[in-house]
């Protein structure tokens, strides 16, 4: 047996801003005011964001990448929530968050690295306060929660965000950060984007509940926002993260998505899902309704969208460049950066290991 | 001089680690009022307060989780596994964050993050309270791993692990907490990483470490009865081995005989076993032998005297070294 949930109709509770339609509609609990430049900043983000993620899909077919993680229908609840981030505050992200980096300021290339085997993830998270890709399921949002709790320690007014997915709440880990950051009150904000599949089980193998409503069991706030919105993902997140940085502790978000791309380029999603429900997300589209909301206003014209499309179409052409250009890492880098301190081991491997590369050379 | 138990040598190293350092944390299942179920952390709450001695909820993945986001904002964890069965909960945040974070960051993050891990049997426990998981540590790279055998190198092995920037496994051997010695608290201790020639041979070289040292140490004095002269190493560091002390030793004695409480096979022994066999080929006159655990789980209590490597099946061994 199990208990009905996801499907395409957005349930009641779900926090909207801007309609499929883009019609701007107001919530009684968040409220945002957003210039014509704002929005337009925004709409430019979620394409170029879409840009790097086809470019990098397309590279991995062909060869260049050994995998990719398409975000593809989610680019609204991770500029949304990625905007909200300001610069004290540091994002703890899984293996998809390529348009969290966006924001952060971390140059792509360094997303198709990772992808491209050439390293673990080449960019500095101090430098962007935006962490390492996690790819086991959940273990980033304890982290997360330690990281709040030296917030908390240094007495700064800054917080946290923890990305995972639908199919990580089932995870021990994600519900042991939830207990720690319950009972320590850290300044921390769970945001799950729930795309509906984890690879190929649907969100009602993993709850028999509405995924917001968990943190209401651990003792924190939590809300669910349409995730293909973002003006509201932008809303919810910044109040979630006022509330932890004001001392309030966690709140759980639940963005309401839909990835609408393969889980992986290595998955193959037909053998799981129908076709329509891919068609009835497409009329929920994040940037659809953005590019719509700035027409209905007249906020922008069509020179502004031409200029986007451009500064896209440049930004996946030099992405492609650049990956090309990606030097193979050199045979010591094997043994580097495993310990900050010397270390025996690694000095006899070393060491045995490229005099026997340098045999060759003779 | 100040005469400790080997449990209040680590309490003593940590309150110094503590007081040298704002930044160093406990953290564990009963660490603050308690003091610790081997009462190791005892009075750091007390002097310390509840932010830098932190009860934890009872998940050991979390202990080590939120300890990694600790030390990524900067600062130094020192958590307290309480059991050494218990560290499975934990195992994935250690191996596959803990252990590869520093490596996947390029060297951008540092994870000076200390796992107290009491081990090992011999004190009558029930199932779980009695193991030595050291092997899985030592065969993950990015980890340090280390075992403290005696109250002196408690002391100072504790504070520079804590002061080391790489994630360190501490081991203390439990049967031991309660041994006690002159401690000299001003004194400098040996690099984290180098074994210790703690009794001195020519006829057989015993290499041990954590709880088998003492063993080792009464076997070899048993020897001498029967005229052997035995050398006892006490490893120190299980990751890196110190193969320079252990390989000058075996050179010289020609025979070596590894103890440890973890099952035989797959041990830490064969690894030691191995690299002797590379770095001592020509002096050998025998094969490694080692003295160990069976390769069954740990066995109830009642029967833990014939799992555990005592006085006599390290001598039996010496003999049979001797025999070749």
């Amino acid at each position: 047996m199990t208990a009905p949930t996801t499907g395409l109709t957005a349930p009641p509770e779900l926090v909207q801003l801007l309609t499929p339609e883009g019609e701007r509609i107001e919530h009684p609990d968040y409220h945002i005011d957003l210039t014509a430049e704002e929005v337009r900043s925004l709409y430019r983000d979620l394409v170029l964001v879409r840009r790097i993620d086809l470019e990098a899909v397309a590279l991995q077919r062909q060869g260049e990448l050994g995998l990719w993680a398409s975000l593809l229908g989610q680019e609204a609840a991770q500029v949304g929530s990625g905007r909200a981030l300001t610069g004290v505050d540091m994002a703890f992200p899984t293996y998809r968050e390529h348009g969290v980096a966006w924001c952060r300021g971390v140059d792509p290339i360094n997303l198709l690295g990772l992808f491209r085997g050439v390293n673990h993830g080449g960019w500095d998270p101090y430098e962007h306060n935006f962490h390492l890709y996690s790819i086991v399921i959940g273990t980033q949002t304890l982290h997360a929660v330690g990281y709040a709790m030296g917030i908390q320690r240094d007495g700064a007014e800054a917080a946290s965000i923890v990305y995972f997915g639908d199919g990580a709440t089932s995870q021990g880990d994600v519900n042991e950060s939830f207990i720690w950051a319950s009972v320590f009150n850290a300044p921390v904000v769970f945001f799950c984007q729930n795309n509906q599949w984890a690879i190929s089980e649907p969100l009602e193998k993993q709850s028999r509940i509405p995924l917001y409503k968990r943190a209401s069991g651990f003792g924190f706030p939590g809300v669910r926002v349409d995730g293909n919105d973002v003006f509201a993902c932008l809303a919810v997140t910044r109040k979630a993260l006022a509330d932890a940085r004001a001392g309030q502790g966690p709140t759980m978000v639940e963005a309401f998505t839909y990835r609408m791309g393969a889980h992986t380029t290595s998955d193959d999603p037909t053998r799981y899902r129908v076709a329509d429900e891919l068609e009835a997300w497409k009329l929920k589209d994040p940037i659809e309704r953005v590019k719509a909301y700035l027409f209905r206003r007249e906020l922008a014209d069509q020179e502004f969208f031409d200029k986007v499309e451009a500064e896209a179409d440049l930004l996946g052409k030099e992405l492609r460049r650049a990956c090309l250009a990606l030097p193979d890492p050199s045979p010591e880098a094997l043994f580097e950066h495993v310990y900050a301190e010397p270390h025996a081991l690694m000095a006899e491997e070393r060491e045995q290991y490229l005099s026997y590369l340098a045999g060759f050379e003779r | 001089m100040t005469v400790l138990t080997l449990a209040k040598a680590l309490n003593e190293g940590l309150r110094a680690a503590m007081d040298a350092d704002p930044k160093v944390l406990v953290m564990g299942e009963d660490v603050g009022k308690l003091g610790g179920v081997f009462r190791v952390t005892d009075g750091l709450q007390k002097d310390f307060g509840e932010d830098r001695v932190i009860d934890t909820p009872l998940a050991e993945s979390g202990i080590i989780g939120t300890a990694i986001g600790l030390a990524l904002r900067g600062y130094r964890p020192v958590c307290e596994i309480q059991f050494d069965g218990f560290v499975f909960p934990a195992a994935d945040q250690i191996i596959t964050q803990l252990a590869k974070m520093p490596l996947r960051s390029l060297g951008k993050l540092k994870l000076p993050v200390v796992v107290r891990i009491p081990c090992g049997g011999g004190i009558g426990a029930v199932e779980h309270h009695s193991e030595s998981p050291e092997a899985y540590f030592t065969h993950t790279g990015g980890l340090r791993v280390v075992a403290c055998s005696n109250p002196v190198d408690a002391y100072t092995m504790i504070q520079d692990a804590v002061r080391c920037d790489d994630p360190i496994v501490f081991f203390e051997p439990k049967r031991r907490y309660w041994d006690k010695a002159d401690v000299e608290l001003d004194a400098p201790g040996l690099p984290l990483d180098k074994a210790k020639v703690v009794r001195t041979g020519s006829d057989v070289t015993l290499l041990a470490y954590g709880p088998m040292v003492k063993t080792c140490l009464e076997s070899a004095a048993a020897a001498e009865e029967d005229g052997r002269s035995v050398e006892v190493i006490d490893l120190r560091s299980l990751s890196p081995l110190d193969m320079e002390v252990i390989a000058a030793s075996v050179n010289r004695t020609g025979r070596c005989v590894v103890v440890h409480e973890a099952p035989v096979f797959t041990g830490l022994g064969g690894e030691l076993a191995a690299r002797i066999s590379e770095a001592c080929f020509y002096r050998l006159e025998s094969p490694v032998l080692r003295v160990g655990g069976f390769s069954t789980p740990y066995p109830p209590s009642r029967l833990e005297d014939h799992y555990l490597p005592d006085l006599d099946r390290v001598l039996d061994a010496v003999d049979r070294v001797l025999a070749y």
